[in-house]
């Protein structure tokens, strides 16, 4: 088919210039609305960040160029380490349980062996649709010591009640409600990789003897490990960016998150409540810097142990 | 064989409840904040304190509670409704589109610059957001585009994930024939997408389209920084402040119930969207292919 285009195309030789220039010319006009709006609201601000990190205002001095001296102050500046640690526990915890119970449900929803598949599949993607503000707000209500269900229900059976939002509780309060949030999405993700295997290798299995948990692990999961990987990065690049969750639980837990609990909290409260941009630029690169070294870190001993 | 067969009948249907019944606490959990944000906005101030949270109290006080909702502020909620819905289709519309051509085009073409530009396009996704919205807002502010929708919709148009999953899927969907066919029959480059391309990319237009809809729906750290009048909030921003005034504030435990129905009538929406459009997108992936 696409031999006998090519020798259509080739003995119509009147057509082929003018197409050519097209062939050559359109993938630049096809890219240049993205381009272009890449290039105003993400490369120019980026870059203005860049110019920004590198200067310092002072009430004495005015604004003047400091090199590489906000990276300095921000690389040894404790606050920003901190919230760094936090997003590191956050992630180790959160992370593993939402992508393995995102995978688990995915293997049981495409294996068939259930009642209600759909309706599973669709409440299990509705969190996702729950805007974040909105989630944390609502587990803000639920994790109340007063008036939250845990509370009520730990009350009324004479227990002691839960307070989830203690400096050691609350990592874990905050990687609840992102589990929550996004368990389904990554199931969906998982499902459809799943669904893409072809059905001849499960016959395969159930000739060679295998039971569908065999089968599971040992025929679906490496055929879809680069979704999983992918996933991974994705969830590790999304937790060093936390922000909306903690942020509005500072309403409900004012002593528990302070003002860097997150990086990019801290550079926020930098920015709009100190008024320190250029430092805030600086905090945000350095974050920019370890999502960058993680996710590379991640995807070299991946791929080292690929290869073993 | 037929003993085997029932044995293994058995066996099946146990195993068939015990995943049911996995998924079904799943479900619960899913379902609790559900549930309380579908309780807590019947109730009145007192009940919502003084009953059992994952129940309905005895006084029905939906409507009131809606009533209010949309009196507080002159109407204020119904302006950031208004603006979150009209941001996200705006926002979802342009960035569906601009991916799309922005995907055939990496995925159709060989052009100078080509892997270059798609490796920026990945790399974007792992700016944080602060490094963005912080010199946003500084540059923004210069361009007398601060407080203003286009503060939010322009940013939200940039939309890299759509990019990569348009390429992956037009790989798969636009066979090298049909252009080619096309190109035979003097159809020029722009036409052939139009008339031949797009309709086979229908399915990851639309998925394209809820991503960046859903995305620009629970924006708020952007809205949050180059907005300031509350004309112009969509309702993350507007019900995080209401939030933040009723746990905060002494005197306006009233708002309580005004923002649990608030997060009531700003969820539901969008899953009522989400299941209708959930089906037409899934079964759209599912069946994309044009290779037979």
């Amino acid at each position: 088919m696409a031999d006998l285009a090519a020798d259509a195309a080739a003995s119509m030789p009147r057509r082929r210039t003018p197409s050519n220039i097209g062939r050559r010319l359109a993938p630049y006009l096809f890219l240049l609305p993205f381009l272009l709006l890449f290039v105003a609201f993400l490369v120019v601000p980026l870059l203005y960040a860049l110019d920004l990190s590198v200067w310092r205002t002072t009430l004495v001095g005015g604004t003047r160029f400091v090199w590489a001296d906000n990276y300095v102050k921000a690389f040894f500046d404790q606050k920003f380490w901190y919230g760094v640690l936090t997003l590191i526990r956050f992630a180790l915890l959160q992370i593993p349980i939402m992508l393995i119970l995102a995978l688990v449900f995915a293997l049981i929803l495409d294996s068939g062996v259930v009642y209600l598949k759909s309706f599973f599949r669709v409440s299990f993607f509705i969190p996702y649709a729950v805007p974040t503000v909105i989630a944390a707000l609502l587990w803000g209500y639920l994790y109340s010591t007063n008036s939250g269900p845990a509370a009520q229900i730990a009350t009324a059976l004479g227990w002691p009640v839960p307070n989830f939002l203690t400096p050691t509780s609350i990592i874990p309060s905050i990687a609840n409600i992102a589990t929550w949030e996004y368990t389904g999405y990554n199931m969906i993700i998982y499902f459809a990789a799943l669904q893409a295997i072809p059905h001849e290798l499960e016959e395969a299995s159930v000739v060679d003897g295998a039971g569908g948990f065999t089968h599971a692990l040992y025929v679906k999961l490496p055929l879809i490990a680069p979704t999983i990987l992918v996933t991974i990065i994705f969830s590790i690049i999304g937790s060093l960016q936390l922000f909306s969750e903690p942020y509005l639980l500072i309403n409900v837990a004012r002593t528990v998150i302070n003002s860097s609990f997150t990086p990019n909290i801290y550079a926020y409260t930098l920015s709009f409540i100190g008024q320190q941009y250029n430092y805030a630029a600086a905090v945000s690169f350095l974050l920019g810097a370890v999502t960058a070294v993680v996710s590379y870190v991640f995807m070299l001993a991946t791929q080292r142990r690929g290869r073993q | 064989m037929i003993v085997g067969k029932t044995a293994q009948s058995a066996g099946f249907r146990r195993t068939r409840w015990l995943l049911t019944a996995v998924l079904a606490l799943y479900f619960v959990y899913t379902f609790i904040p559900i549930l309380y944000v579908i309780t807590a906005s019947t109730k009145t101030n007192p009940d919502l304190f003084g009953t059992f949270g994952l129940w309905f109290s005895s006084d029905f006080h939906l409507w009131q509670n809606l009533h209010d909702l949309f009196a507080q502020d002159r109407g204020a909620f119904g302006r950031w409704l208004w603006n979150s819905f009209y941001y996200a289709i705006l926002s979802g519309v342009g960035a569906a589109l601009v991916c799309t051509i922005a995907g055939y085009a990496f995925s159709k073409y060989e052009f100078a610059g080509k892997r270059f530009l798609y490796a920026l396009v990945l790399g974007a996704v792992m700016i944080p957001q602060t490094a963005l919205v912080i010199p946003l807002f500084l540059l923004l502010s210069q361009i007398k585009l601060l407080d203003t929708p286009w503060a939010v919709i322009l940013p939200q148009l940039v939309f890299p994930q759509g990019v990569f999953l348009m390429r992956a899927y037009i790989d798969d969907a636009v066979s090298n024939e049909i252009i080619d066919a096309g190109r035979v029959d003097g159809a020029g480059e722009f036409r052939i997408f139009s008339t031949l391309a797009f309709r086979l990319l229908m399915p990851a237009v639309s998925t394209v389209f809820v991503l960046a809809f859903v995305a620009s729906w629970n924006n708020y750290f952007l809205p949050l920084v180059v907005l300031n009048s509350s004309e112009h909030f969509p309702l993350t921003v507007g019900l995080a402040n209401w939030y933040a005034s009723a746990a905060g504030g002494s005197g306006g435990s009233l708002l309580y119930t005004i923002v649990m129905a608030g997060a009531l009538v700003s969820i539901v929406p969008v899953i009522v969207a989400f299941l209708f459009i959930q089906r037409f997108w899934q079964g759209g992936l599912a069946t994309g292919s044009v290779k037979a």
